[in-house]
């Protein structure tokens, strides 16, 4: 699909009216970015960045003031198509507690079928089969408040994907979760996009979860400095730990070998490919 | 002696109701003076319940804790007095702001203590230069600040009281790595100024192993251990199984070591990993 999720010179700022003469916060400056469709994109970014604001950019929660916003085809000025794009370009936040609506598992994953206007039977496949994706079927009759961070995480995530989006975009899903939550969470987004075809936009600050991705995009000052595929990215770990970010606990570990002399190679990012290195490594020194 | 004592301590959610849920389940704990504490345990585990009552913002359903020596409960009038012993930062501490400076903000508590005038001023000053405030930012309003901005505010409204023990859930939840590594920095820069007694609650295994020099495990309810930090990570399996983990530097000296390499597997941090490797190769 062309223009699946495009900005082009993108601008934007937030505007603080109370003030006179009103503050202008510019948080977009310039932003080139585009998106394909099937691809699982990290985001990366200090607090402040405007990685989020970029986020909201993609489904017209937020338009350009300058520049040009296209999310699955359509421009995002286009208001006739918000709708469409609404749809199809869906978002999780970082709390799991603001973003589910009923007491009901199941009638929460079938709120915006239910106000999208789909058949009954249908919204029934559809909670049934979103649920089963995430793993929380067995859950449906069970009261959100009562799950744990992961599993309401996922019911969200299941409200999404109800609507057959896709591209979801998530906006720090594991942030508030414990180590546990974080792992389903990521199983799930995984499993999304590598069996559904969903195209995954993830922003985060754990950088272990960034080198999952097929591509990571680093974002400063309101503009894209890096992108690139995980290794090359996190290889640069001056420049990245420049920017307020961090590398891999074992790229950083190679990247300090390799700076004492050692032959090893700084495109390391998963702990696999890390010891199996390190067991080269002492092999040959040894 | 010990500045926090528990003897079996347990707290029931919803007692006589179909809801009752033990959430802390006959807990003995023993923390010294002057330690920095991390607090891990799967979402639910207790580990907030448990905090909770060391400030007496929940009396123990069975069970008795001691503050500094003193039973805590015993004598209700003792309460308030007691309560200034324990700062407790929650999460996302910066949604509880709410005066008009950040001056006023941080010199809430110390005037809830009935302190002087000059002694408020001289606490607000101090702790802002702690958490890296400069005193520009104390005469603006806390909502013109950044988000990492507020939540030192926030943290140093809590130490300006100068508790003896200071609790902080998740204080680096939604910060990015800098964020992060700053407000931790400051927490264990005020450890090592102060020599109180420290309590971290966190889910990241990696700031917990930087920080803290004793680790308190929670898993459904009880206490699973309380530790020092190289030991209790040494129980990795353990962990993962009660939906924790440890260090990612910790899984791969552990790996290593089960490929037969002769080599420490007690590592948690990234520096000591890292010297441990080079003093090997360069052998």
């Amino acid at each position: 699909m062309q223009n699946f999720l495009k900005a082009e010179r993108v601008r934007f700022s937030y505007v603080n009216n109370m003030e006179n003469p009103p503050v202008v916060n510019e948080v977009l400056k310039g932003v080139d970015l585009e998106i394909k469709k099937g691809e699982f994109v990290a985001v990366l970014g200090h607090n402040g960045s405007g990685k989020s604001t970029l986020a909201k950019c993609f489904n017209a929660i937020n338009l350009p003031e300058e520049g040009e916003v296209y999310a699955v085809g359509f421009n995002t000025k286009d208001e006739d198509k918000i709708l469409d794009i609404r749809q199809n370009v869906g978002m999780v936040f970082q709390n799991p507690d603001n973003q589910l609506v009923a007491t009901i598992v199941e009638e929460d994953v079938a709120f915006a079928l239910e106000n999208m206007g789909v058949e009954p039977k249908e919204i029934r496949r559809r909670v049934d089969e979103a649920l089963k994706t995430v793993g929380m079927y067995e859950f449906r009759e069970h009261a959100p408040h009562k799950l744990s961070g992961g599993q309401k995480q996922r019911i969200a995530i299941a409200g999404i994907i109800a609507m057959e989006p896709k591209c979801i975009l998530l906006d720090e899903p594991t942030a508030m979760l414990d180590p546990k939550g974080r792992r389903e969470v990521l199983k799930t987004i995984k499993k999304l996009n590598r069996e559904n075809g969903v195209t995954i936009v993830l922003i985060t600050h754990y950088m272990e979860e960034a080198a999952l991705a097929d591509r990571v995009v680093v974002i400063d000052s309101g503009q894209v400095i890096i992108d690139d595929v995980p290794q090359k990215v996190f290889s640069q770990v001056e420049k990245m730990k420049s920017v307020g970010l961090d590398v891999p606990q074992v790229t950083e570990l190679c990247w300090e070998l390799k700076n004492a002399g050692f032959d090893i190679s700084t495109e390391i990012i998963t702990e696999d490919e890390c010891v199996e290195a390190l067991l080269g490594l002492l092999k040959k020194e040894n | 002696m010990a500045i926090i004592k528990t003897e079996n301590l347990t707290y029931v959610y919803g007692e006589g109701t179909p809801f009752r849920k033990v959430a802390v389940d006959d807990v003995n704990l023993e923390i010294e003076e002057g330690e920095m504490v991390g607090v891990i345990g799967h979402t639910g585990s207790g580990k907030s319940t448990l905090i909770q009552h060391f400030n007496g913002l929940l009396q123990p359903t069975a069970g008795k804790i001691y503050i500094d020596g003193e039973e805590l409960w015993k004598e209700k009038s003792r309460l308030r007095e007691i309560r200034f012993k324990v700062g407790l930062v929650f999460q996302y501490p910066e949604y509880q702001l709410f005066e008009e400076t950040c001056y006023k903000d941080i010199g809430f508590g110390p005037k809830n203590m009935g302190l002087s005038e000059e002694e408020i001023d001289k606490r607000v000053r101090e702790t802002a230069r702690l958490v890296g405030l400069d005193e520009r930012i104390l005469k603006k309003s806390p909502f013109e600040l950044s988000g990492g901005q507020k939540r030192r505010v926030a943290i140093a409204g809590v130490m300006a009281m100068n508790p003896k023990i200071l609790i902080l859930d998740e204080p680096a939840s939604g910060l990015d790595p800098k964020g992060r590594d700053k407000i931790l920095g400051l927490i264990k820069e005020y450890h090592q100024e102060k020599k109180n007694t420290v309590m971290l609650v966190s889910h990241s295994m990696e700031d917990v192993a930087k920080n803290a020099s004793k680790i308190l495990v929670m898993n459904k309810a009880k206490l699973f251990c309380y530790d020092e930090t190289e030991k209790v990570f040494h129980r990795a399996d353990e962990l993962t199984q009660m939906g924790l983990a440890v260090p990612q530097i910790t899984r791969v000296f552990n790996r290593l070591k089960t490929a037969g390499v002769d080599i420490n597997d007690d590592v948690y941090t990234l520096k000591y990993g890292t010297r441990l490797l080079l003093d090997i190769l360069k052998k």
